[in-house]
C-alpha cells in the first residue's frame, strides 16, 4: 500500500489540512468548511462539550443519591438533571460520537478518498446536529421548565406533563436528521470511492463498522423521527396517537420507540468494535484474527438488532407470545458479539503486545463491554427480566455496554488517532495514569448497581429505601474518582496540543492508509491516489 | 439476607445464577487469556508478531458452543416465565388501582386497603389498572413484575410462601412523586388473614367511616387530590387544603405575582386549569380536571373544601 514514498519530495509545499487557506478565515473557516478532517473536528468540539455537561450533570445525580431522602436538590429537578443527562449523553455523545468524529476524519483517508461523496450534506449534518443540541439545552430555559419524562419520552407521562417538552424532542428530531445523512453519506462513499485495489475485503474493519452502521442510520433513524414528530403532535393538537383516553395506545409509542432505539444501541457500539478492530491489531503488531468473521458479524448484528426491539418491554403487558419470541430472538445477538470477543483475543495471540493506553484503553473495553453483554444476556431470559427490568441492574448493564463499551472506544480511538488529527504526542504516562483512574472509578461507580438491582432497587428513584444506601455511598465514591480520570485525561490531551512533540507519519507502526500521510494529513489526504495491493493488516514479519 | 418470599423466586434466582455462573465462566476465560498473552507476547520479548490469519474449525466452534449455550439460557427464563403467567384458578382476586402516586388494593368483598393484605401460600391474581399515566407493580421479594398501563387490564399473580411485609415499589416513572410511590405487601398466615378480611370494622372504605360524609370529600379522594394536598396544613406537592378558603394567596400569574383570595371561582379555575395561577413557591405540576370533573362534581368538592378550616 505504500505510496507516499513514490511522491517526488517537494513537488507540492506540505501543508496539513489545518494551515489550509480556504474561501474563509477564522472561525468561518471551520463552521463552513466541507473538509471531512475540518467537520470531524468541530463534531469532536461540540461533542467534548456536550459529553463535559453531561458528565457533570451524572456527578450530580451520584451526589444526589448519595443519602436517601433531600441531599443536593428537589425531586423536580433530579427528575430534569436525569432526563437531560441521558438524552444529551445518548443523542449527542454515545450515538454520534465514534462516526462522526472519528468517521468524518478517518473513514475517506482509509478508502484512499479525498473526502467524502456529498461534503456540503456533511457539513449540513453538522450544523443540524448543533442546531438539535442547542435547542435541548434551550428547552431547559423555557416556559415549562426543562423535560422530566427520562430519555424515553414513554406515553402518556410525555403528554400529560407540563415541562417544554416539545421543543426538547424537536431537537433530537434534527439530530436524528443528522444521523440518516452522515449514514447516507457514509454508505455512498464506501460504494463510491474506494480507492483502486481497495476491495471489500481489504477495507479496514473500522470502515465496515461504519458500513454496518450507515445502514442502521439510514434505515432504523425515520422511525423514531415519526415517533417524535407524533408526541409533538399529540402534545399540541391532542389527536390521540398514544393518549389512551383519546383511543391512543401508549404501547405504540413503546414499541415505535425501541424500532429505532433498539437498532441505535447497535449504531453506538458497532463503530466502537470497529476502532477497536484497528487497536489491537496495531499494539499486537500483527494481522487481525479472523478479518472476515468480524466484518461479517458487524453485518450480522446489524441485521439482528433489527428484530429484538420488544425485549425492552418484557413487563409491558404484551402479549406472552411476543415476550417469547423477542427473547427467543435476543440471544442470537449474543453470537455475532462473542465471535467479535474471541476474534479479538485471539488476535493477541503469538502477537508483539504493546501496553501502551490506546491498547489499554481497547483490552479494558473488551473487559468491561463482556461485563455489559454477559450480563444483557441475564436481562435476555424472561423469568430474570420479570424481576430485574426498571431496577438498577438495568442501569449498570446500559453503562457497561454504553460507557464501558462505546466510551472507552471512543478514548481509545481518541488516543490512538491524536497524533494523527492533531499532529502532537500526548505524555504516555499521564495518559496511563488517567485511564487507571478512569478504569477504577467506573468499576466502583457501576459495579455496586447490579447488587442494588438485583436487591430490587427501581430506577429512576429520586429516593430510596435505607437498606439501599451502602451500595449507593460507594457509587457515589465511584463517580468522583471516574471524573477524575477524566479530568486528567482531558489536561493530559490538551497539554499535548499546547506542547507536545511533534507527530511522526506513523508513531504506532500501524498499516492502514491513515498512517502512511503525514500528521496531520494534507487538506486532499493524498497528493495521489493510492493503489491498494494488500489487506489491511499486513505487518512486517520476522525474516525465518 | 434477601427473602425468597414467593413460589416464583427460586426458579428466578435459579435462572439468575445459572446464567451468571455460565457467564463467569467464560469472562474469566476471556480475561485470563488477555492477561497470559499480555505477558507471553510482551513486545519487549517479542519485537514481532506471527502472521495468523484465523482459523476455521475454532470460528464454527466458538459459533456454535455460545448458540447452544444460550439456548439454554432461553429455555429456563421461559420455563420459569411460563409459570408466571399461568394463573391457577383458584386464585384470590385483588384489584389494584395505580395512580399518581398511590396505591389502592380492593378485595372481592369490597374492602380497600392502601396496604396489600394477602393469606400465604395461597395463589394471589392481580388485576391491575391505571387511573393516569404508566405505572409498574414490583415486589423485589416475589420476583415479580408487571407495568400498570391505562386503558390496559394487566394481570399478573404470585404464591407467597412466607410471612412478613414485603417493599413494593411503582418501577415505571410516573412523575414527581414515582419514588414515593411505594407501598407494603403483608402476608398474613389464613387464620389472621381470615379474621381481618371478615371482620365488619377493618379495610373499610374511607368514606364509610363517616356518617353521611359530604359526597364531595369522596370525590376529592376519588380524584386522587389528597396525594399532592393534605388537609392537616402541611405542604406535600400543593399546597394544603386546610382553611383553604377565605385565605388570602400569594399567586404567580405568568410572571405577575399578585395577592388573591381564594373564592369559589379560584378553586374552580384550579382545577380547570391548574397553572393560571399558582400558589408562589410551587410548581406547576398539577394535571387539568378539564376532561375529568363534571360540573355537578366540582360544586360537591368545592363545597367540601369550603367546610376545611
Amino acid at each position: 500500500m505504500g505510496m507516499t514514498d513514490t511522491v517526488p519530495a517537494g513537488a507540492h509545499p506540505e501543508i496539513s489540512f489545518y494551515e489550509e487557506k480556504g474561501r474563509y478565515g477564522g472561525i468561518f473557516s471551520w463552521i463552513f468548511s466541507t473538509n471531512h478532517k475540518r467537520i470531524g473536528i468541530l463534531y469532536f468540539v461540540t461533542m467534548m462539550t456536550f459529553f463535559a455537561v453531561a458528565a457533570v450533570l451524572g456527578v450530580l445525580i451520584r451526589l444526589e443519591l448519595i443519602a436517601p431522602g433531600k441531599t443536593i436538590m428537589e425531586a423536580q429537578t433530579y427528575n430534569a438533571i436525569y432526563t437531560l443527562h441521558g438524552v444529551l449523553m445518548i443523542f449527542l455523545f454515545v450515538i454520534p460520537g465514534l462516526p462522526a468524529v472519528f468517521g468524518n476524519f478517518f473513514l475517506p483517508i482509509q478508502i484512499g478518498a479525498k473526502d467524502v461523496s456529498f461534503p456540503a450534506i456533511n457539513l449540513l449534518s453538522w450544523w443540524l446536529f448543533l442546531a438539535g443540541g442547542i435547542l435541548a439545552v434551550v428547552s431547559l430555559f423555557t416556559k415549562g421548565g426543562p423535560i422530566d419524562t427520562g430519555w424515553t419520552f414513554y406515553a402518556p407521562y410525555s403528554i400529560r406533563t407540563e415541562t417544554n417538552v416539545s421543543l426538547a424532542v424537536f431537537g433530537v428530531f434534527l439530530i436524528g436528521l443528522s444521523s440518516i445523512l452522515t449514514g447516507l453519506n457514509f454508505l455512498t462513499t464506501i460504494h463510491r470511492l474506494r480507492a483502486p485495489g481497495m476491495t471489500w475485503f481489504r477495507m479496514p474493519l473500522f470502515v465496515w463498522s461504519l458500513y454496518a452502521t450507515g445502514w442502521i442510520q439510514v434505515l432504523a433513524t425515520p422511525i423514531i423521527g415519526i415517533t417524535l414528530l407524533l408526541i409533538i403532535f399529540e402534545r399540541f393538537l391532542g389527536i390521540g396517537f398514544f393518549d389512551p383516553t383519546k383511543g391512543g395506545d401508549p404501547l405504540l409509542l413503546q414499541h415505535m420507540f425501541w424500532i429505532y432505539s433498539h437498532p441505535a444501541v447497535y449504531i453506538m457500539i458497532l463503530p466502537g468494535m470497529g476502532a477497536i478492530s484497528e487497536i489491537i491489531p496495531v499494539f499486537s503488531r500483527r494481522t487481525i484474527f479472523g478479518y472476515k468473521a468480524i466484518a461479517m458479524s458487524s453485518l450480522g448484528i446489524a441485521i439482528l438488532g433489527y428484530f429484538v426491539w420488544g425485549h425492552h418491554m418484557f413487563t409491558s403487558g404484551m402479549s406472552v407470545t411476543a415476550r417469547v419470541v423477542f427473547s427467543f430472538l435476543t440471544f442470537f445477538v449474543a453470537i455475532p458479539t462473542a465471535i467479535k470477543v474471541f476474534n479479538w483475543i485471539s488476535t493477541l495471540y503469538k502477537g508483539s503486545i504493546d501496553l501502551a493506553s490506546p491498547m489499554l484503553y481497547a483490552l479494558s473495553f473488551i473487559f468491561l463491554f463482556s461485563i455489559g453483554g454477559l450480563t444483557g444476556l441475564v436481562l435476555g431470559a424472561l423469568a430474570a427480566d420479570v424481576h430485574l427490568q426498571d431496577t438498577y441492574f438495568v442501569v449498570g448493564h446500559f453503562h457497561y455496554v454504553m460507557f464501558g463499551g462505546t466510551g472507552f472506544a471512543f478514548f481509545g480511538a481518541l488516543h490512538h488517532w491524536f497524533p494523527k488529527m492533531f499532529g502532537k504526542m500526548f505524555d504516555e504516562r499521564a495518559a496511563k495514569l488517567a485511564w487507571g483512574t478512569l478504569f477504577v472509578g467506573f468499576m466502583v461507580l457501576y459495579f455496586p448497581m447490579f447488587a442494588l438491582g438485583w436487591h430490587g432497587m427501581p430506577r429512576r428513584y429520586y429516593d430510596y429505601l435505607p437498606q439501599f444506601q451502602s451500595d449507593h455511598v460507594i457509587s457515589t465514591v465511584g463517580s468522583w474518582i471516574l471524573i477524575l480520570g477524566l479530568a486528567l485525561m482531558a489536561i493530559n490531551l490538551l497539554a499535548a496540543l499546547w506542547k507536545g512533540k511533534k507527530a511522526e507519519a506513523n508513531p504506532w507502526g500501524g498499516t492502514t492508509l491513515e498512517w502512511q500521510i503525514p500528521s496531520p494529513p494534507p487538506p486532499e489526504n493524498f497528493e495521489e491516489i493510492p493503489r491498494v495491493d494488500r489487506g489491511p493488516y499486513e505487518f512486517a514479519r520476522e525474516t525465518v | 439476607m434477601f427473602p425468597r418470599a414467593s413460589s416464583f423466586a427460586n426458579q428466578v434466582d435459579g435462572v439468575f445464577w445459572y446464567i451468571v455462573g455460565v457467564s463467569l465462566f467464560f469472562f474469566v476465560g476471556i480475561v485470563a487469556f488477555m492477561i497470559y498473552c499480555a505477558i507471553k507476547y510482551n513486545r519487549k520479548k517479542r519485537p514481532f508478531g506471527s502472521h495468523i490469519e484465523g482459523n476455521v474449525p475454532l470460528e464454527i466452534i466458538w459459533t456454535l458452543v455460545p448458540t447452544l449455550v444460550v439456548l439454554t439460557m432461553f429455555y429456563y427464563g421461559w420455563v420459569g416465565f411460563k409459570d408466571e403467567r399461568t394463573v391457577p384458578k383458584d386464585a384470590m382476586v385483588v384489584d389494584v388501582t395505580a395512580s399518581m402516586w398511590s396505591w389502592l388494593f380492593e378485595y372481592q368483598n369490597g374492602k380497600q386497603s392502601e396496604i396489600l393484605f394477602v393469606p400465604v401460600g395461597k395463589p394471589v391474581r392481580l388485576n391491575m389498572y391505571s387511573q393516569d399515566v404508566i405505572h409498574s407493580f414490583f415486589v423485589p421479594a416475589f420476583r415479580i413484575k408487571e407495568d400498570i398501563v391505562p386503558e390496559m387490564s394487566n394481570y399478573m399473580w404470585f404464591k407467597a410462601t412466607e410471612t412478613g411485609v414485603f417493599d413494593v415499589f411503582c418501577a415505571e416513572y410516573c412523575g414527581l412523586r414515582h419514588s414515593k410511590m411505594l407501598s407494603k405487601v403483608i402476608v398474613l398466615s389464613q387464620e389472621d388473614f381470615d379474621s381481618l378480611y371478615h371482620n365488619p370494622k377493618a379495610l373499610k372504605p374511607e368514606e364509610e367511616e363517616e356518617e353521611g360524609p359530604p359526597p364531595g370529600k369522596a370525590l376529592t379522594k376519588v380524584h386522587w387530590c389528597f396525594s399532592c394536598h393534605t388537609t392537616d396544613g402541611s405542604t406535600l406537592v400543593g399546597p394544603s387544603f386546610k382553611g383553604i378558603f377565605g385565605a388570602k394567596r400569594k399567586v404567580m400569574t405568568g410572571d405577575q405575582e399578585r395577592e388573591i383570595t381564594v373564592d369559589d371561582g379560584y378553586l374552580r379555575k384550579s382545577m380547570l386549569e391548574p397553572n393560571a395561577d399558582i400558589v408562589k413557591g410551587t410548581k406547576p405540576l398539577m394535571p387539568s380536571y378539564k376532561t375529568v370533573i363534571t360540573e355537578q362534581e366540582m360544586d360537591h368538592m368545592v363545597d367540601y373544601l369550603k367546610t376545611l378550616k
